[in-house]
């Protein structure tokens, strides 16, 4: 005994904290888990690689332990990996396949990084608005969603922004803001007599770029924290 | 079919009460039944520019508040028998008008008038969208200087969204009457040339009034020019530009530069260099 003690490796444990994501089931189930599939459609990996823990509390006051090895089942099916449960006592899962998850896990709430949250990067499919006329003194087109395309000029006195890019065929002579929801967004315009534009929180107003630039064709864009106006032609 | 048409601006002092006067009575004698109707309640002016400030008994707001009939209100002109003057009421505000009360007077006004020309007051307000409200064409008054096109195209905004028309997914024929032009100043970059204008608001032109004296000796008299003056170049104007609001092909002669002196082409030059 002895010797083979001394032969064995010691064991070395270190602490290290992860980030796990907690979820909590609502009743009717239904309804509950085809929302859950609506959006692990719009963001397939969100939960790859992830620790999961169930909050079961509001399940145990809805309908009660019995529905607490379907619920867990559902969430494994759907590839999610289940460290532990909260919100109920381990004699809740007593007897069931899930009696050895942690029922007393620790922790503390972290915010979401909403670039990792759900729907709003789907990848996939980025929507943009077309305008076919033009934008009127007055007039605000906004639209948070992606990228709004203008066929027409906009005038002094009209606003476009977007949560991605702007693109303007015809003279911009209004405000143009791009990438309230996006980075990388620019903007791009076919004449450029704008009063003010603007990209990622940045904005110049029209005597801070040079007589040179206007009337021409230019693209704004956010260059290394900076806003930059650039000749297209 | 009868045609309603609202004169607007968005600014003040461009010309409108002006230029509503002086189209309906190039209309009234090319021989339509023509109605003026002034929106300018609390400010109203059409009256006097057409000379029958003396003759209002009852108003615009009596007749949209149901206190008096139309023909009561409505004022023939003495000069032209199917011209009518609709006046404003001067001792109420706009909010006198309501959208309804307003409908129910344009659609009587149709059943006796070919045309029904909507004299807008300035702004955006209650005044101004119950002038376009029921507007099937618009003449959009605008003076060769910034703050007046910026203004225009404002108005070409509301025109395209807050008329019947437009809500009903309708067209709304809108036109420039530019006025007040001066083709020497314009020539010379001291005011915005008549390609400027149509560049930025991007709408047909219907006409271009130059800047002349005989605008405001026939507005002071009461006469709208086109009865006052015929031929002067602001009246043969306002003649041509009825004329396309009829649908005729007028051939639009821009305003050529008037004849100059040696010093002022010298200075012209200059200045333009």
């Amino acid at each position: 005994m002895d010797a083979e003690a001394i032969t064995l490796p010691t064991i070395r444990i270190r602490g290290r904290s992860f980030m796990a994501m907690v979820v909590a089931p609502e009743f009717p189930f239904g309804d509950w888990f085809a929302a859950l599939d609506r959006q692990l459609a719009g963001a397939p990996g969100f939960f790859a690689d992830r620790p999961v823990v169930v909050d079961l509390a509001g399940v145990l006051e809805a309908v009660g332990q019995d529905s607490f090895p379907v619920v867990l089942e559902g969430l494994a099916a759907r590839g999610m990996k289940i460290a532990g449960v909260e919100g109920i006592r381990p004699a809740h899962l007593a007897g069931t396949a899930w009696a050895d998850l942690a029922t007393n896990l620790h922790g503390r709430e972290v915010p979401l990084n909403p670039r990792a949250g759900a729907p709003p990067p789907a990848p996939a499919h980025v929507p943009s608005l077309l305008i076919e006329r033009p934008v009127r003194s007055g007039q605000s087109i906004v639209f948070e969603e992606g990228d709004i395309t203008i066929v027409g000029p906009v005038a002094s006195g009209a606003e476009v922004i977007a949560g991605g890019s702007v693109h303007v065929y015809g003279a911009l002579r209004g405000r143009a803001i791009a990438g309230l929801k996006t980075e990388g967004a620019r903007i791009f315009c076919r004449k450029l007599e704008a009063e003010m534009v603007g990209v990622d929180q940045l904005y110049r107003t029209a005597e801070n770029w040079g007589p040179d630039l206007h009337g021409r064709a230019v693209q704004v864009r956010c260059d290394r924290g900076a806003l930059r106006l650039l000749a297209l032609d | 079919m009868s045609n309603v048409v609202v004169v607007t601006s968005g600014k003040g002092g461009v010309g409108k009460t002006t230029s509503s006067a002086s189209l309906g009575a190039s209309l009234a004698r090319a021989g339509s039944k023509v109605v003026v109707v002034d929106f300018d309640v609390g400010l109203r002016n059409l009256d006097l520019v057409m000379g029958a400030e003396r003759r209002v008994v009852f108003d615009l707001v009596n007749v949209v508040q149901g206190d008096a009939k139309l023909p009561q209100a409505l004022i023939r002109d003495k000069r032209l028998e199917n011209l009518s003057l609709l006046p404003a009421s001067q001792t109420r505000d706009k909010d006198a008008l309501t959208e309804e009360g307003v409908g129910r007077v344009i659609d009587e006004l149709r059943e006796s008038f070919d045309w029904i020309i909507c004299d807008s007051p300035a702004g955006i307000e209650k005044g101004a969208t119950m002038a376009m409200r029921f507007a099937d064409t618009a003449v959009v008054v605008t003076n060769p200087e910034v703050s007046s096109v910026r203004d225009s195209d404002r108005i070409i905004g509301m025109l395209d969204s807050k008329t019947c028309r437009a809500e009903r997914g309708e067209r709304l024929e809108k036109q420039l009457l530019l006025t007040r032009y001066d083709a020497g100043r314009a020539a010379r970059g001291e005011m915005m040339t008549v390609e400027d204008v149509l560049e930025i608001l991007a709408i047909p032109l219907l006409g271009i009034i130059n800047e002349s004296p005989d605008v405001l000796t026939a507005s002071n008299v009461g006469c709208p020019i086109t009865l006052h003056n015929p031929a002067s170049a602001a009246a043969r104007a306002y003649d041509d530009a009825a004329r396309r609001l009829m649908g005729e092909t007028v051939p639009l002669t821009t305003p050529r530069q008037e004849k100059q002196g040696f010093m002022a082409r010298l200075f012209g030059r200059k200045a333009a260099a």
